[in-house]
C-alpha cells in the first residue's frame, strides 16, 4: 500500500516564520496528486518534508501505514525528480541511474537489468555512455526519471520537472508523464506552480497558498465549485471576473450590471466571480452587461475582449467570429448558472 | 650528488610521503566515519565535522596559532629568556637607529609598491581587455609572478648593472640612460638616494601581474551593456573610464590595495639577496631576520614580528570588510 | 556547475566576418593602443630575456658590453657558465631538494585542507563561521611571527634542518588559503547534487569520494599548482628551517648563496638563475590557468 498521509503537518523555521500550516491531505495509492500554488506558498516544503529533506515541525506523514517522520530519506523507500535534474555530471547516463542501487548494495547483474529497463521504457538506450553535458534538457529529464524509475519506489515525488524545458517540450512531457505514470502504476506527487499542468495532469489537485491548505478535488471540482476566491482566480486563464456587488433580494448589483442570484444569501455585500466564459453575445433571462472594449485578443480559436463594465474591469471569451474593435461597446449576456459569490475574502456562498 | 642515495632512499621517502600521507588520511577519515555511525543518529551530525576538520585544526593550531601568542609572549622577555622586561624591548628596537630606516624604508615600500602595481595592473587589465591578443599579453605581464623572488633579485641585479662613466654599459637601464638619454650611469644599488625604489621597482615588476589578473576578472564582470547604455548616452571613453568603470571598480582595487599593502609590508627576499639591508635599503622582515640568526638575538626579533603583525592587523580588518562588500555585492 | 543548462547558442562573432576595409581601419584607428600595448609587453619582458641572453655569455663579453650586443653579429654564445656552474656548486642537489621539499609540502596539505573544507561547506557545527573567519585572518599573519617559537619546538624534537619539520611548516603555513579555496569551491556545487545523493542512500565517505572528489579537479588543480609553486619559490621559510647546509638547500637558497659568494664570478649566477626558473616558467606556462584560478580565488571570488 503506497498511499500517502499528511495528517496535521506543520513545518516552522522560526517562532516568526511558518511555511507550512496544518496540512492535511490523504493521497491513495497510484494517484498522481497535484500540489499546486505560487511561489512561496509551501508546496515544495511539504514536498520535501515527505521526501525527508526537511524535518517535520508537528504533525505525522505516513507512506501507507508507516509513520515517516524520524525514517531517514534514504529508508522511506521514495524516489525524488529535482527541478535542476541533479544529475551527477561527472558521471555517464548509465551510472547515474546505477548510482542509488549501487547504494543499495545492489549485485551488478540485477543492477545492470534495472537500468538498462528503465532506459528502454524512456527510451535512452543510445545514450547510455554520454555524461550528462552532452545531452539536450529533454534528454536530461528523463535520465532524471530514470533514476528514480530503477529504485521500484513506493512513491514518485516530481518538484516542479517542466520548468526548465521550453514551451513545446513542455507539453510533449506532460504527456509522456502522464503515460508513465499509468504504465508504472504508482502514486506521483506533483508540485508546480503552473495551473495549466495541474488541472491537464492530476487525478486530483491540491491547492495551497501562504502555507494553507484551500481546496483539494478533482480537476473539474476545482474548477467549476472553488471553495473561496483565491482558489477561483488561481485555476483557469484568463482569470476570473470579479466585481464587487450590493445584494438585495437576491439580486446583485454591480456598478455596471445586474443580474439575479440562483440562490439567496444573507449578506449585503460581496464579490461576484464569473468566468470570461460565462458572458455570451446572445442575451439570455434579461441578464446583462454592458461592456465598453479596450483590447482585443484573437487566438484564432478564440477571442478575448478585455474592457470595462461600469466601473469594473472584466474578460470576455467570445466566439471568434463576432466581429469587435477596441473602442466599441458590447452588450453580453451573463449565464446565471455558473456565478460564484464570495464573501469578504473568506468563503463563498454560491455556485 | 649520490646517483645511488637518491635512488634508494631520497626517491622512495618521496614517493611514500606523496602516497602514504593522503593514504593515511584517508584511512584516518574512513575509521573516523565508522566510529561515528556507532554513536545515535542524532549525535551523529555533531560529532562527525569535528574528526573532519580535526587535522586542519591542530596543524593550525601548532603553527600558526600558538605561535603568534609564543612570539608576543617572547616579546616580553629579556634576551636571556627568562627576565620578564615588559615592554622594554619594543623601547629598544624603536630606538634604534638601523629600526627606524627600516620602518621609513617599509613606508615607502608601502606607499610606491601599493601604488605602482595598482596602476600599472589597472592600465594593463584596461589596455589588454580591447585587444585581441589579450591572453598572450597578460601571460607575458603575469610570468614573473611565477619565479622565485631570488630569482627576480637576481634579474634585476643585471638590470641594475653599473659600469663607471666612460666604460660601455653592461646593466640595460643604465645603457638606456648613458646611450639614450645621455644622462651619466647610477649605481642604482649603492645610490642610497635611489635604491629603495630600485628595489621597489623590481618588486612591483613581479607583482603587477596579480593586481592585472584580479582588476581584469572584475572588469569583465561589468556587464556590456552598461558601457553600451554610456555609449548611446554621449559618453566618450575617458568619461565612461571616469564615471562608469572606475566607481564600479573601486571595491575590488581597495581589496587589491590592502593585499598588496599587506605583502609590501611582509617584503624581504628582494631586500635580503640585493642588499641584504644595507645601504639603508632595510625593512622590518629583513631586521627581524637579521636579529634572529645573526644576531641570536630572540628578544628583539620577537619584538620586530610583532611589531609587524601590529602594521599588519589595521590593514587585515579593512581588507576583509571590503572583502565582504564584494562578496556581498556578486 | 549547474547540471540543467537549457542550450544556450553561443553569440556569433561579429569579428568572424574576416579582414574587410573597416577593420582595417579600425586597426589604424587604434594604432596607439596596439603601440602601447605592445611597447609595455616588450619593456616588460626585457629584464628576463636579458637574464637568459647573459647566461649563455662568456665572461669575456659580460664585462664590457650590455647583452643586447648579443644578438647581433659576431654572436658569442656559450654553453660554459651553465657547465660550470652545474659542476661546481650545488645547484644539482639543490634542484633535488627543491622537489624533495616541494611535492609533500603541497600533497600535505591538499589532502588534509580537502576534509577540512568539506566540512566547513557542507556540514554544520558549533562555531563553523567564526572559525572560518578565523581562518581567512590567518591568512595575512606575517610568517616571522611564528619562527621563534617554532624553531625552538623543532629544535627540542630534532626536527631543525629535517625535511619532514619543513613539510610540516609549509602545511600548518598553507592551510588557511588552502582550506579557503576549497571551501569556497565547495560551496560552489549545486545542493540538489547532495540532496539526490542523500535519498539515493549515499553515506558521507561515499558523497565526499564519488561526487564532490572528482567534481572538484579543477580547483585541487589550482591550489596543488599554486601551492607547489609557493613553495618552490620559497626562500624565508628554507633558510629559517633549513638553516644553510648545503645537503638539504632548495634552489632559492643556493641561488641566493651564490650571489653572495660569486662576486666577480657573476656571470654564473645567470645561468644558475635560469636553472631555478625552469620548473616555474614550465608549469606557469603549461598550467596557466589553473595558477590564475587560484589567485583569483584568493582575493576575488573567481
Amino acid at each position: 500500500m503506497a498511499s500517502v498521509t499528511y495528517d496535521h503537518v506543520v513545518k516552522r523555521y522560526t517562532p516568526e516564520t511558518t511555511a507550512v500550516r496544518d496540512f492535511n491531505v490523504e493521497v491513495a495509492d497510484k494517484e498522481f496528486m497535484v500540489l499546486v500554488g505560487p511561489s512561496g506558498c509551501g508546496k515544495s516544503t511539504a514536498l520535501r518534508m515527505l521526501a525527508g529533506l526537511e524535518s517535520i515541525s508537528e504533525g505525522q506523514i505516513r507512506i501507507g501505514d508507516r509513520v515517516v517522520n524520524n525514517i531517514a530519506a534514504k529508508d522511506r523507500d521514495i524516489a525524488m525528480v529535482f527541478q535542476s535534474y541533479a544529475l551527477y555530471p561527472h558521471m555517464s547516463v548509465f551510472d547515474n541511474m546505477a548510482f542509488p542501487l549501487q547504494m543499495k548494495r545492489m549485485p551488478k547483474a540485477d543492477i545492470d537489468t534495472r537500468v538498462r529497463q528503465a532506459s528502454g521504457i524512456l527510451g535512452l538506450d543510445n545514450f547510455l555512455k554520454r555524461k550528462p553535458r552532452a545531452l539536450s534538457g529533454g534528454q536530461r529529464q528523463r535520465v532524471a526519471l530514470g533514476r528514480a524509475i530503477v529504485r521500484h519506489p513506493q512513491v514518485f515525488l516530481l518538484d516542479e520537472p517542466l520548468s526548465n524545458l521550453d514551451a513545446k517540450l513542455r507539453a510533449q512531457t506532460r504527456i509522456e508523464l502522464q503515460k508513465l505514470h499509468r504504465d508504472l502504476e504508482t502514486t506521483f506527487i506533483y508540485v508546480t506552480h503552473d495551473q495549466v499542468e495541474a488541472m491537464t495532469m492530476g487525478d486530483r489537485i491540491a491547492i495551497m497558498y501562504d502555507g494553507v491548505l484551500q481546496q483539494v478535488g478533482t480537476p473539474d471540482d476545482i474548477y467549476d465549485h472553488p471553495a473561496n476566491r483565491f482558489v477561483a482566480g488561481f485555476i483557469g486563464s484568463p482569470t476570473m471576473n470579479f466585481v464587487s456587488v450590493t445584494l438585495q433580494n437576491g439580486t446583485a448589483k454591480a456598478s455596471g450590471f445586474e443580474v439575479n442570484l440562483p440562490k439567496s444569501v444573507e449578506a449585503q455585500r460581496g464579490i461576484l466571480g464569473f468566468r470570461p466564459e460565462a458572458l455570451t453575445d446572445r442575451v439570455q433571462d434579461g441578464a446583462a452587461v454592458e461592456m465598453k472594449v479596450d483590447v482585443v485578443e484573437r487566438l484564432g480559436s478564440d477571442q478575448f475582449l478585455y474592457g470595462q463594465s461600469g466601473g469594473d474591469a472584466i474578460t470576455a471569451r467570445v466566439d471568434p467570429r463576432l466581429k469587435v474593435a477596441p473602442g466599441d461597446s458590447v452588450r453580453l449576456g451573463l449565464d446565471t448558472r455558473s456565478l460564484h459569490l464570495f464573501d469578504g475574502e473568506t468563503e463563498r456562498a454560491l455556485i | 650528488m649520490d646517483l645511488g642515495q637518491l635512488l634508494t632512499v631520497q626517491l622512495p621517502t618521496l614517493l611514500a610521503v606523496v602516497i602514504g600521507v593522503p593514504a593515511v588520511l584517508a584511512g584516518y577519515i574512513v575509521v573516523g566515519e565508522l566510529l561515528v555511525r556507532r554513536l545515535p543518529d542524532g549525535a551523529q551530525p555533531g560529532v562527525r565535522p569535528w574528526i573532519w576538520v580535526g587535522p586542519a585544526l591542530v596543524f593550525i593550531a601548532i603553527f600558526l596559532v600558538y605561535p603568534v601568542f609564543g612570539t608576543v609572549y617572547r616579546s616580553l622577555l629579556g634576551r636571556d629568556g627568562s627576565s620578564f622586561v615588559a615592554l622594554s624591548n619594543y623601547g629598544r628596537v624603536l630606538g634604534d637607529s638601523a629600526v627606524v630606516t627600516a620602518i621609513r624604508d617599509n613606508i615607502y615600500w608601502l606607499l610606491l609598491y601599493t601604488l605602482f602595481a595598482l596602476l600599472f595592473g589597472l592600465l594593463m587589465a584596461v589596455l589588454s581587455d580591447r585587444v585581441r591578443y589579450e591572453t598572450p599579453v597578460k601571460s607575458l605581464i603575469f610570468m614573473p609572478m611565477a619565479i622565485s623572488f631570488t630569482a627576480l633579485a637576481v634579474i634585476w641585479k643585471f638590470m641594475y648593472s653599473y659600469q663607471p662613466p666612460g666604460e660601455p654599459q653592461t646593466g640595460t637601464l643604465n645603457a638606456v640612460l648613458n646611450g639614450i638619454l645621455h644622462v651619466q650611469p647610477i649605481t642604482w644599488i649603492q645610490d642610497e638616494r635611489v635604491n629603495n625604489f630600485a628595489l621597489i621597482a623590481a618588486a612591483v615588476w613581479g607583482i603587477t601581474g596579480f593586481a592585472m589578473v584580479i582588476l581584469s576578472a572584475s572588469l569583465k564582470g561589468i556587464p556590456g551593456e552598461l558601457l553600451e547604455a554610456a555609449r548611446v548616452d554621449g559618453a566618450g571613453q575617458i568619461t565612461i573610464f571616469r564615471r562608469v568603470i572606475l566607481p564600479l571598480l573601486m571595491p575590488t582595487i581597495t581589496v587589491v590595495a590592502t593585499t598588496l599593502v599587506i605583502f609590501a609590508l611582509k617584503a624581504f627576499d628582494i631586500v635580503y639577496v640585493t642588499t641584504a639591508g644595507n645601504f639603508h635599503t632595510d625593512v622590518l622582515a629583513n631586521r627581524m631576520y637579521k636579529e634572529l640568526y645573526l644576531a641570536g638575538n630572540f628578544a628583539n626579533s620577537s619584538a620586530l614580528a610583532v611589531i609587524l603583525l601590529i602594521a599588519v592587523i589595521p590593514v587585515l580588518i579593512f581588507n576583509l570588510r571590503q572583502f565582504r562588500a564584494v562578496e556581498g555585492r556578486r | 556547475m549547474s547540471v540543467a543548462r537549457p542550450e544556450v547558442a553561443p553569440p556569433v562573432e561579429a569579428a568572424a566576418a574576416g579582414i574587410t576595409p573597416r577593420t582595417i581601419l579600425e586597426w589604424i584607428g587604434n594604432l596607439p593602443l596596439h603601440v602601447a600595448i605592445i611597447g609595455l609587453t616588450v619593456a616588460w619582458i626585457v629584464p628576463t630575456v636579458g637574464l637568459l641572453v647573459s647566461s649563455f655569455r662568456p665572461l669575456s663579453a659580460f664585462a664590457t658590453s650590455g647583452w643586447w650586443t648579443a644578438l647581433s653579429p659576431p654572436f658569442n654564445f656559450t654553453l660554459d657558465n651553465y657547465q660550470h656552474i652545474l659542476s661546481t656548486s650545488n645547484l644539482g642537489t639543490s634542484f633535488f631538494n627543491s622537489f624533495m621539499i616541494s611535492i609533500p609540502a603541497t600533497v600535505i596539505p591538499a589532502t588534509v585542507a580537502a576534509f577540512a573544507a568539506y566540512a566547513f561547506s557542507w556540514m554544520r557545527f558549533w562555531g563553523r563561521d567564526w572559525i572560518f573567519l578565523a581562518l581567512v585572518g590567518l591568512l595575512a599573519v606575517p610568517l616571522q611571527v611564528t619562527f621563534i617559537p617554532i624553531l625552538s619546538m623543532f629544535t627540542s624534537l630534532g626536527l631543525n634542518g629535517t625535511f619532514l619539520g619543513i613539510w610540516l611548516a609549509h602545511t600548518g603555513y598553507g592551510l588557511p588559503f588552502a582550506i579557503y579555496l576549497l571551501a569556497n569551491f565547495f560551496r560552489a556545487l549545486p545542493a540538489d547534487l547532495f540532496e539526490s545523493a542523500e535519498i539515493d542512500g549515499a553515506g558521507t565517505l561515499t558523497v565526499f569520494f564519488r561526487i564532490v572528489l572528482p567534481l572538484s579537479v579543477p580547483a585541487l588543480a589550482s591550489l596543488i599548482i599554486f601551492q607547489f609553486l609557493w613553495v618552490w619559490n620559497d626562500l624565508l621559510v628554507a633558510l629559517i628551517y633549513l638553516g644553510g647546509t648545503p645537503e638539504v638547500a632548495p634552489l632559492t637558497v643556493t641561488l641566493a648563496n651564490l650571489v653572495g659568494s660569486l662576486g666577480q664570478g657573476y656571470q654564473y649566477l645567470t645561468a644558475a638563475a635560469f636553472l631555478s626558473m625552469i620548473v616555474p616558467l614550465v608549469v606557469f606556462f603549461s598550467l596557466q590557468r589553473y595558477f590564475v584560478r587560484g589567485i583569483l580565488a584568493g582575493s576575488v571570488k573567481g
